[in-house]
């Protein structure tokens, strides 16, 4: 009697048993036959052979192989719907000694991630992408994916598929191997052993190109899906042979393996120390490091609003980083919402002795509004006992609120009397200062050095943050009360 | 631990019962049509891929058939 040897038995890289919910820690999760089973098993194979298990990473999609985590005792990664080759790219460069290995099904490759996978071919990222096509979603239930058959009748296409208003099955492959980087691209199907071998093949080949350093790497892999489908193991097996190739060429599509070069070893990223002289940064230390804390009770909530081209987030801007160099935590939050498109934009501030919790400044204690219609609009929410700037000659008597003291004055008028209109954002600085002292002068001169660019625009800051703080006192000495 | 074949045979196979899904996709590979599904069911509910006992080559065709990472162990005579 001969003596017999192991030749083919579960792979070194998948668990012996699979942490699962329940007592299935003994089989996949996968319908009997389901076609993700053997491609994994390929793919468990390839690793063990190349004995890459310690450097692999997987990352695992949206869809019946989500699960991959639960098999592979590799790195794992499970990403959002269609996100696989972006997260790829990420793990990738991080880490270029991995082995990065992204799983995607069709909905999730061909559709929701279809500009992931264009552009992660497109750069050439030495990841491989594993495409399990099996031509409709399967978790969810069988809806139609772009690589459903024409006529193939899905939750979502009850007629059938319809080329004039569904389009065509979308051959990735194809649309792969018309890039240039993409170093190996194949199609193989799980239709028979004969099949499953070549898949093997391709599979193999694919990692080894990223194992070389060679470049993209993608294996289309057409898979039963029994369930969905309506159709026996068997039959399903045969319809991937016999209906699917046929529509689906097999075969290599790209081979460059053999003449391509290995990609250089990643620059290594700049010092820390270097990085402001490359981002053209002031010499001198962040600000931050550099001011030691703030010892006096300070919470201003700042809202400033106004036309967009009043300088309202240069406004803000000024405030935070004086704040900070007066060792204030701070918070600067431009607005983007529904108002830009109307013309008018607005920020919050938030300048605190404490840790700032939301940079969301809901209710103000100081509002400061550029026109009527942001006085209208942010009026109600200022606290009582709070402060309140507007630009205009007088506040609108709709807008009054006994509780709040308010100043009004032409900020806009009285920039241009420095020279320019457009320095009234610093007018009003000047005139918060005056009213407030919330920060030394000294450390807004010095903040304002740093953010306005340009000498000219420097001096004239000046003049207009000085002919604010005038302006206001003589306002304040006017009317002693405050109450306009 | 060597296994000794039934007889002459070149190979062998074991199916692990608890792991198989009996989706008869094995019992389709084998060229050697030695394998069949199992009257009884295993304990999640499935007829489980059976080896009749004799005739296995050790081609392993059935192992990548089968979806199953766990469920078949093909064995091969030494030289
Ligand atoms: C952002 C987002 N959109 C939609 C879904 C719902 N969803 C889950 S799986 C899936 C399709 C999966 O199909 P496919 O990629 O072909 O994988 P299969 O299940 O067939 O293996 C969809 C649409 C989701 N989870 N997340
Ligand atoms: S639904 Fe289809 S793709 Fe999903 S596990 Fe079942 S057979 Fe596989
Ligand atoms: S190893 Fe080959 S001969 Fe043996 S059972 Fe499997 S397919 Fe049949
Ligand atoms: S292919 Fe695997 S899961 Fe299917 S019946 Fe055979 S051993 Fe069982």
């Amino acid at each position: 009697m001969p003596e017999l040897k192991v030749t083919h038995q579960k792979a070194e890289c998948l668990y012996d048993s699979y942490e699962r919910k329940g007592e299935l820690t003994h089989q996949t999760h996968y319908c009997p036959g389901c076609g993700h089973g053997i491609t994994m098993k390929l793919l468990a194979e390839t690793i063990d052979e190349l004995g890459i298990r310690d450097r692999v990473i997987m990352v695992s999609p949206v869809g019946c192989s989500v699960f991959l985590y639960y098999y592979f005792d590799t790195g794992n990664v499970q990403v959002a719907h269609g996100r696989a080759p972006a997260v790829a790219t990420g793990l990738k460069r991080a880490r270029p000694d991995s082995i990065v290995i992204s799983y995607q099904g069709d909905g999730d490759l061909a559709a929701i991630g279809s500009a992931e996978i264009l552009h992660a071919a497109n750069r050439g990222e030495l990841i491989t992408c594993i495409f399990a096509n099996n031509a409709i979603y399967g978790m969810t239930g069988g809806q139609m994916a772009p690589t459903t058959l024409l006529g193939k009748k899905t939750t979502t296409t009850p007629f059938g598929r319809d080329k004039i208003k569904d389009g065509y099955p979308l051959h990735i492959s194809e649309v792969m191997s018309s890039l240039d980087a993409p170093v190996f691209v194949e199609r193989v199907a799980l239709g028979n052993t004969k099949q499953i071998l070549a898949a093997k093949k391709a599979i193999r080949k694919a990692v080894e190109s990223q194992v070389k350093g060679l470049g993209f790497s993608l294996v289309e892999v057409l898979s039963p899906c029994p369930t969905i489908w309506k159709q026996d193991p068997v039959e399903a097996q045969r319809f991937v042979r016999e209906v699917m190739a046929d529509i689906y060429p097999l075969g290599n599509k790209r081979d460059r393996t053999a003449d391509a070069e290995p990609h250089p070893a990643p620059a290594p990223e700049p010092a820390l120390s270097e990085l402001p002289a490359i981002l053209k940064l002031p010499k001198e230390p962040a600000p931050a490091d550099a001011a030691p804390p703030n010892p006096r009770e300070v919470d201003y909530r700042i809202k400033i609003a106004g036309f967009g081209g009043q300088g309202v987030l240069l406004l803000g801007q000024l405030l935070a980083e004086a704040g900070m160099d007066d060792g204030l935590a701070v918070s600067w939050l431009p607005s983007y919402g529904p108002e830009m498109r109307s013309g008018t934009s607005n920020c919050h501030v938030r300048l605190n002795n404490r840790p700032v919790d939301s940079p969301v400044v809901t209710r103000s204690n100081i509002l400061i509004a550029l026109n009527e219609p942001s006085l209208q609009k942010f009026v109600s929410l200022a606290e009582p006992g709070s402060l309140v700037l507007y630009n205009g000659d007088s506040i609108p008597a709709e807008f009054r609120r006994e509780d709040l003291t308010m100043h009004a004055l032409p900020f806009f008028e009285l920039a241009d009397e420095v020279g320019t209109a457009k320095a009234g954002n610093v007018v009003v600085l000047g005139a918060l200062l005056e009213v407030t002292g919330l920060l030394p002068d000294e450390t807004v001169d010095r903040a304002m050095a740093r953010v306005v660019k340009g000498e000219k625009w420097l001096e004239i800051d000046r003049k207009a943050l000085s002919r604010g703080k005038q302006a206001m006192a003589a306002s304040l000495g006017k009317e002693a009360a405050c109450h306009v | 631990m060597p296994v000794t074949a039934m007889r002459e045979d070149r190979g062998f196979i074991e199916v692990n019962a608890q792991e198989c899904k009996g989706c008869g996709l094995c019992v389709e590979a084998c060229v050697q049509k030695v394998l069949h599904l199992s009257a009884h069911l295993n304990h999640y509910g499935y007829h489980p891929a059976e080896y009749d006992g004799r005739g296995c080559n050790g081609c392993g065709l059935c192992f990548y058939a089968c979806p199953e990472p766990g469920a078949l162990k093909i064995f091969k005579a030494v030289a």
